[in-house]
């Protein structure tokens, strides 16, 4: 009943998403074209969702806790930070040029066109590139921090990593 | 705005609601399709975190392919763009949703009912770089 419960969540969101037109990127483009043949669609689907949910949020609140875990796992941070705004400005940069953002290119991906398929390997990659790129300067740190006296620039080219 | 489709996008919506309300209430989760693609791909998640949301991922693609197959219009692209700036808009989006912990589901939907102040930046944020990113492509053609 708890891992069938994860699979229906999956299935009503992708639903949803499809009910919704989300699926079809030319809506999702169509809503980003202020300026153009604006389809105003994306703002009931929003307004859809966050009406619900926020009814939800509520019900949470009066809980002590979700049926099946110990304790709800809600952000908390309410700091605005450039990180945020800079990863935001990029999704959104993405996000017009293709009509794609994650939920819907998933549930596109059942269909095998190749726009779906190269949208969402492109997207996996640029996630696990941010963990990589986020890990070699912490790894490079640790290093340093464990042979002072050999940093990567003093060390002569072929000397061994560390001694 | 003849392609304006309201009442469809509203129930859509409100099912979108329904689903992030049970991941909610039922586990403490919040329904963010970025970070539970992200944290069903990355090596360092256990299996049992991994289980859940491999679980949703399936329901999410499984329902794609059974309405792909009754009603292939459902996914129609009435914009053309080439494999490569696909590939661009891909690698962008998933860039942006890790720098920015989020996408249109956790932040557009669930932060935004939270009535979250990061969340209310980044979709507004978000929206403005798509408006001009579709502007910049060339519009909605």
């Amino acid at each position: 009943m708890k891992l069938l419960s994860y699979l229906f969540s999956g299935i009503i969101f992708g639903v949803g998403l499809i009910v919704g037109g989300m699926t079809q990127p030319g809506k999702i483009v169509g809503f980003l074209d202020f300026f153009g043949n604006w389809d105003p669609s994306l703002i009931f689907v929003m307004g859809g969702a966050i009406s619900v949910h926020a009814l939800g949020y509520r019900l949470m609140t009066k809980q002590p806790q979700p049926v099946f875990a110990p304790r709800f796992q809600v952000p908390t941070r309410r700091d605005i930070d450039p990180r945020l705004v800079l990863g935001s400005a990029i999704f959104g940069a993405g996000w017009g040029l293709a009509g794609y953002c994650p939920g819907p290119a998933l549930t596109s991906l059942a269909t095998l066109r190749s726009e779906a398929a190269v949208f969402v390997l492109a997207m996996a990659a640029g996630m696990l590139l941010v963990t990589l790129m986020e890990k070699k300067p912490k790894e490079l740190a640790e290093k340093r921090d464990r042979a002072p006296c050999c940093s990567e620039e003093t060390r002569l080219p072929g000397a061994p990593e560390a001694l | 705005m003849e392609n304006f489709t309201p009442i469809p996008s509203l129930i859509g919506g409100a099912l979108i609601g329904i689903s992030a309300t049970l991941l909610l209430l039922l586990h403490g989760r919040v329904a963010g399709i970025s970070g539970i693609l992200y944290n069903f791909l990355t090596p360092s998640t256990s299996s049992q975190e991994r289980s859940w949301r491999a679980l949703f991922l399936a329901g999410l693609l499984g329902v794609g392919a059974v309405w792909f197959a009754i009603q292939p219009a459902a996914f129609d692209s009435s914009i053309s763009r080439s494999l490569p700036i696909v590939a661009i808009a891909g690698l962008l989006v998933g860039v942006g949703t890790r720098l920015g912990s989020g996408c249109t589901s956790g932040h557009g939907v669930c932060g935004m009912s939270r009535l979250a102040p990061r969340s209310m930046i980044a979709t507004l944020t978000f929206t403005i770089t798509g408006a001009l990113s579709v502007l910049l492509a060339g519009g909605a053609s």
